[in-house]
């Protein structure tokens, strides 16, 4: 039985955190993202689940605690916002080289600096290029939902154990604020520390006479072994793009002309298609569900069918050098960015898409 | 007599008088002569080994000369980023509280970098063990001053001494921690001499036999040598350490039950 709440987009997350099994959300308020934190507290996930949460006294002890608790085989979460993310690079670049599997949650604000509470999607090169020091790339989902807020929580864990890789939900103060009824699952229990020792044979939870110790690092001070744990990252990365892409067509089948955009903007430019829709000309959206692994196939299949690409980001432009490069310079691809926490209006969408797409 | 001193002689079970620790793996040390590391490595090792808690022992290896603690411990262990071994072992601790934590961390990594983890997981008063080696440099990185160089004291970034009104005071954060409720049992020792070695020893034991009661936060502090960095012989550097150290880091119980020694 599915039940049916209305709740904000950061509730949502904690509710789905407690529901899927999660061990333990480690976290340091910040706006506009602090409602995860509460909605937790207040819920007492430790007398429903078993659940874990602490308040930590910053953001790099949070996700410290995380990389601590992911190497005990633990799903383990944090959240946080723009300015929160960045202090987290560390721990999470030292996860990514430990291949420690967890769950960050960005709902992102406008920078740089302290910059504003207001949403942005300025933080997208950070999720999807890595972020931290070092070669390496973290699993990154872009709800445009309060419903995907909380399906995103339980598939980012499953992704992030499946590939022994952290996962990021990147939302947006947007999404994170507004309220929509959004359906759970039943709660599923946490795992056993039997469960984890077999499902996770590579966790620190104490040498058993029956395996060598477990060694969790990221440090392999031999260049060629840590050569060889790089190219072994890599082959990953290679597969998680290969079988992990995520997206959503919506009106594109006789579309001349297609938006890309994720998160708040796709839903800004479902609207400016009816709105060009009406005017006559033939706009479809595509919204990359994955931009880490990037839809780089399915945008590349698309230049070859349409006239053009306008990319609608919250941002001075980032997602679009994904797109031109998957497109290859087939078509023309231009960029229509809102920084500083504005959002586009539908109209102004539909309006540079005439002038610098069709018109220009 | 003396053609029974042979090494296979000295080999044989009945004849050996010391021994490798169980629970110390076969790699060979990789600390420099005279630095007090081994020495301490050995009896966290011997607690662990005495009590019988292998298999629920989690530790966690710091950034400095002791960054590869795990090749020697054979227990689970995790590497942690320079500071934030409290942090982790709050978390690991909050997950598993069965399980028996420690952090092993040096001064740089304990009272510089990660003075906000080490404050906030004492004043918590996380069930823990918090081991703390402090030497007054960093060595791993070539002895640059740290935040328990002694005033006057030469190092790499400090070359002409430490000067206290430029580069600050060296901090006592033993002393500091001690005075958080959180912490249970503070304590400073060193191992330079088998006196010392079985006082630190015993501190040990009773950090993780108040964790097995569930006391709260126990924190050793065991101040320690640097013969590389300090540019000594190891035995001008124990004497150094006993006539400048001690003074300005005195040994002794500074905490025990949540009470501080008067």
């Amino acid at each position: 039985m599915r039940e049916l709440k209305l709740m904000k987009g950061n509730e949502a997350i904690s509710e789905a955190a407690i529901r899927v099994g999660c061990d333990g959300y480690f976290g340091y308020p910040i706006t506009p993202q602090s409602e995860i934190l509460e909605y937790l507290m207040v819920e007492k996930p430790e007398e429903i689940s078993g659940m874990i949460v602490l308040q930590a006294e910053s953001e790099l002890a949070s996700i410290n605690m995380v990389y601590a608790g992911a190497a005990c085989g633990k799903r383990v979460m944090t959240s946080s916002s723009s300015p929160g993310i960045s202090l987290m690079q560390e721990g999470i670049s030292y996860m990514a080289g430990a291949e420690l599997p967890s769950l960050i949650v960005n709902v992102v604000r406008g920078g740089p600096g302290l910059g504003t509470i207001q949403p942005s999607q300025s933080d997208y090169f950070q999720a999807t290029k890595g972020g931290g020091h070092g070669d390496y790339h973290i699993i990154v989902l872009a709800p445009s939902s309060v419903q995907e807020m909380a399906d995103f929580v339980g598939l980012g864990f499953d992704l992030a154990f499946k590939y022994r890789n952290p996962a990021m939900i990147l939302s947006d103060g947007a999404i994170g604020q507004m309220m929509e009824k959004v359906e759970f699952d039943e709660h599923q229990p946490r795992f056993t520390e039997e469960e984890i020792r077999k499902n996770t044979p590579w966790a620190t939870v104490g040498k058993t006479p029956d395996r060598e110790r477990n060694i969790i690092t990221s440090l392999d001070l031999d260049p060629a072994r840590q050569e060889i744990h790089n190219i072994k990252l890599q082959a990953k990365y290679r597969k998680i793009e290969e079988n992990e892409v995520r997206f959503e067509k919506i009106a594109c089948d006789d579309a001349e002309y297609i938006f890309v955009a994720y998160g708040t903007s796709s839903r800004i430019c479902q609207k400016a298609i009816q709105l060009a829709r009406e005017k006559g000309i033939k706009v479809g959206l595509f919204r990359p569900i994955t931009l880490y692994p990037f839809p780089v196939k399915e945008i590349k299949e698309l230049s070859k069918k349409v006239k053009g690409i306008l990319s609608v980001e919250m941002s001075a432009g980032q997602m679009i050098e994904d797109i031109r490069l998957a497109a290859e310079g087939n078509i023309k691809i231009e960029h229509f960015g809102k920084m500083g926490g504005i959002i586009h209006s539908p109209a102004e969408v539909v309006e540079v898409l005439e002038q610098k797409i069709i018109g220009g | 007599m003396e053609e029974n001193i042979t090494k296979e002689n000295i080999r044989k079970k009945e004849n050996i008088v010391y021994k490798k620790t169980n629970l110390m793996t076969d790699k060979v040390l990789s600390y420099c002569p005279g630095c007090g590391h081994g020495t301490t490595h050995r009896i966290i090792m011997e607690v662990v080994d005495e009590m019988g808690i292998q298999s629920e022992t989690l530790g966690i290896a710091p950034v400095g000369c002791s960054v590869l603690a795990y090749e020697f411990m054979n227990i689970d262990m995790q590497e942690a980023a320079h500071g934030r071994a409290p942090a982790m072992a709050t978390a690991m601790k909050r997950l598993m509280p069965e399980k028996y934590i420690f952090s092993y961390q040096g001064d740089g990594d304990l009272a510089a970098i990660g003075t906000a983890e080490t404050i906030h997981a004492c004043n918590r008063g996380e069930n823990i063990t918090i081991i703390f080696v402090n030497n007054g440099i960093y060595g791993m990185t070539g002895g640059q001053m740290a935040p328990t160089t002694l005033p006057g004291m030469k190092s790499s970034t400090s070359p002409y001494g430490r000067d206290i009104v430029t580069m600050g005071n060296p901090l006592k954060i033993t002393e500091l921690i001690a005075q958080l409720p959180g912490t249970y049992f503070v304590t400073r020792q060193a191992v330079h001499t088998p006196a010392n070695v079985r006082k630190t020893k015993k501190a040990i034991r009773k950090a993780f036999e108040n964790q097995k009661l569930k006391k709260g936060l126990s924190f050793v502090e065991v101040v320690s040598n640097c013969s590389s960095g300090w540019k000594m012989t190891p035995v001008q550097a124990n004497k150094w350490m006993v006539e400048n150290m001690f003074p300005f880091y005195p040994l002794g119980d500074i905490k025990v039950d949540r009470e501080l020694v008067k």
